[in-house]
């Protein structure tokens, strides 16, 4: 494999029912911070059928050039007929750097290109820069320069690791929803739209959809919220958490929850605050009730202000809040939520 | 039918992280159980054997004392148990460990191959869809209910906002979901069975068509270069006050950093 071949920061530009995801955008925004460090370009690769409308969209948000593989087997998102497409972009245009979103789709059909195109991949990233590998100089051992640097955390938070991959090419990772930032979207930027169609033979490996059952979400995405209220197992029950949502509703923000309050059925799992739910980066976030678990932790340690309301006062959740307060939920929540009230009116 | 189940012993998180000096994982020092997605899908496995009657293989690679998690899928009910443990295969990331394990499964007769979504040491959920693709097999990843109808399994495959009803020819490999059932506990019974049963122990040498620089530390495309503990923001303020000082502290808190 001769490396030097490969050139270009590559984005999935992952797009459900012909909607482009906000990862793509996302991906692109990090892909030109690289880009830039590598004196290259970034070019999206999109996938699906009837989406060559999408490019422009692409390129407003940054994308330098658009790839567009286009085909009716590519209606609906199926491993192999999208593997066989960035696979077989991968083998044509060799980019040195494959982005993926760390989503339900992208941690399904990244494995699986990674290992038709015979390169690594790193789960999960929520870091990506440009540096040396091994990051100082060993005596004797060859230091490689413009490396793809991967951070990613591990063991539920517990852990971080920087991951190289200097041997093979594309250096792919799959990245986390909601922490790359995106670009101020240009309205009439342009980007080069090429199509390319490595022909799709359905095989064995092509699955059948028999249905598509999309579930009903009313609610809005914790992920997009400015302040969370959440709550866990110490809330009582599923009745007590109105004193959460009246709180939500005084500051103008969104209930979560802990993983305990998921498993005994009392919330929805698209509130679920944590590594099995969501990652969120609230600018306020309340965990009250909540002990505070490490893979509750992970999911909301970034978020700019946290509040602790709990009765335990060896909870862990203490470790991580800015303003903790030892105290009675049930006496603390609607009282604040009154003097938020008055205060707001105002 | 035949159903290949593989397993990760992972580290009990809760019992702290170890590091070797080269940065890799020390998991010899950590305490450990099965890991709970793979645990789902052995789960998966045992109802279909109970539905439709099936010899239930459980896989594992790992270090020797990974023998405790096929003891217990065997006592959970699991026909066979295979460890592939080598010295050479240590260190390995995901593309290194799916290569090895397919390598294992090339020995083996199979309708289905079940594997967790992810474990919960690495979190990656790699190394099923890359096992599948070195069989050159469907994978249907996420699933949250398995069938079998006919010569081919029927799933429900989970995504953010939906689920898609997906049938593919078997073989096939399906990952789980840990909430696709609640496991069962092993029996007095099944323990006692379990440790007069034979465990099968496979080293580099049982592993098909796998070339030598595609194993271990040595074969794995990602290297680490640095791997530490997480650094935490410091611990912030933590009082004990009455309600109503209570809420005039957070008033206060609240004001000052401009949220109301």
């Amino acid at each position: 494999m001769n490396l030097e071949e490969y050139k270009g920061v590559y984005v999935f530009a992952q797009q459900v029912d012909n909607q482009l995801s906000s990862i793509a955008f996302e991906l692109i925004g990090k892909g030109k911070d690289l880009a830039a460090d590598l004196g290259t370009e970034v070019t999206a690769i999109l996938v699906g059928s009837d989406v060559k409308g999408l490019a422009d969209e692409l390129a407003a948000y940054g994308a330098d050039k658009v790839i567009v593989v286009d085909d009716p087997e590519l209606k609906e998102y199926r491993t192999e007929p999208y593997t066989h497409a960035v696979a077989s972009v991968i083998e044509k245009y060799k980019p040195e750097i494959v982005l993926v979103g760390a989503t339900a789709i992208g941690r399904d059909l990244g494995p699986r290109v990674s290992a038709r195109v015979q390169t690594g991949l790193t789960a999960d990233c929520t870091v990506l820069e440009i540096g040396d590998f091994p990051l100082n100089p060993i005596p004797g051992k060859e230091q490689k320069h413009n490396q793809l640097l991967m951070t990613r955390p591990a063991f539920g938070g517990n852990t971080i690791a920087t991951i190289a991959c200097p041997d093979n090419r594309p250096q792919m990772a799959t990245v986390r929803p909601g922490v790359m930032q995106k670009r101020e979207k240009v309205e009439g930027a342009k980007a080069v739209v090429e199509e390319f169609n490595p022909g799709f033979t359905p095989d064995n490996k092509y699955v059948e959809i028999l249905e598509i059952v999309k579930s009903v979400v009313d609610t809005v995405d914790i992920m997009d919220a400015k302040i969370l209220v959440s709550g866990g197992r110490g809330v009582g029950s599923p009745e007590n958490f109105k004193l959460l949502e009246d709180l939500a509703d005084a500051l103008g923000g969104t209930v979560s929850c802990s993983r305990a309050v998921v498993d005994s059925g009392w919330k929805p799992r698209d509130l679920q605050v944590g590594q099995t739910g969501k990652t969120v980066r609230p600018s306020v976030y309340f965990a009250i009730g909540i002990s505070g678990a490490i893979q509750h932790v992970a999911g909301m340690e970034e978020s700019d202000i946290i509040i602790a309301i709990n009765k335990d006062e060896t909870a862990p959740i203490f470790d991580v809040a800015d303003y903790g307060i030892v105290g009675d939920l049930n006496k603390i929540v609607p009282m604040l939520t009154e003097q938020i009230k008055a205060v707001v009116k105002k | 039918m035949k159903i290949v189940v593989c397993v990760k012993q992972v580290p009990d998180t809760k019992g702290g992280v170890k590091f070797n000096p080269d940065g890799t994982l020390d998991r010899g020092a950590m305490l450990t159980i099965m890991n709970p997605d793979d645990k789902a899908g052995l789960e998966a496995a045992l109802r279909l054997k109970d539905q439709y009657g099936a010899e239930v293989t459980v896989l594992t690679m790992g270090l020797p004392k990974a023998e405790d998690v096929l003891r217990e899928a065997m006592a959970m009910g699991a026909d066979n148990g295979i460890l592939v443990t080598d010295r050479v295969l240590g260190g390995a990331d995901t593309w290194a460990t799916s290569t090895t394990l397919a390598g294992a499964i090339r020995n083996l007769d199979y309708d289905l191959i079940i594997t967790g979504r992810q474990a919960i040491d690495g979190d990656t959920a790699q190394v099923g869809p890359q096992i599948s693709e070195h069989l050159n097999i469907p994978v249907i990843s996420y699933a949250q209910d398995i069938k079998i109808e006919g010569d081919s399994v029927i799933v429900e495959r989970q995504y953010e906002d939906r689920y898609h009803v997906v049938k593919a020819k078997m073989p096939c490999l399906v990952t789980a979901l840990a909430e696709l059932n609640e496991p069962r506990y092993m029996t007095p019974g099944g323990i006692f069975d379990a440790l007069e049963k034979e465990i099968t122990v496979w080293g580099r040498a049982n592993l098909v068509d796998v070339e030598d620089s595609n194993l271990g530390l040595a074969g794995s495309p990602t290297k680490i270069a640095k791997a530490s503990d997480k650094v935490r923001k410091g611990t912030g303020e933590k009082v004990t006050l009455d309600p109503e000082e209570a809420v005039s502290y957070l008033m206060n808190k609240l004001t000052e950093k401009h949220v109301i």
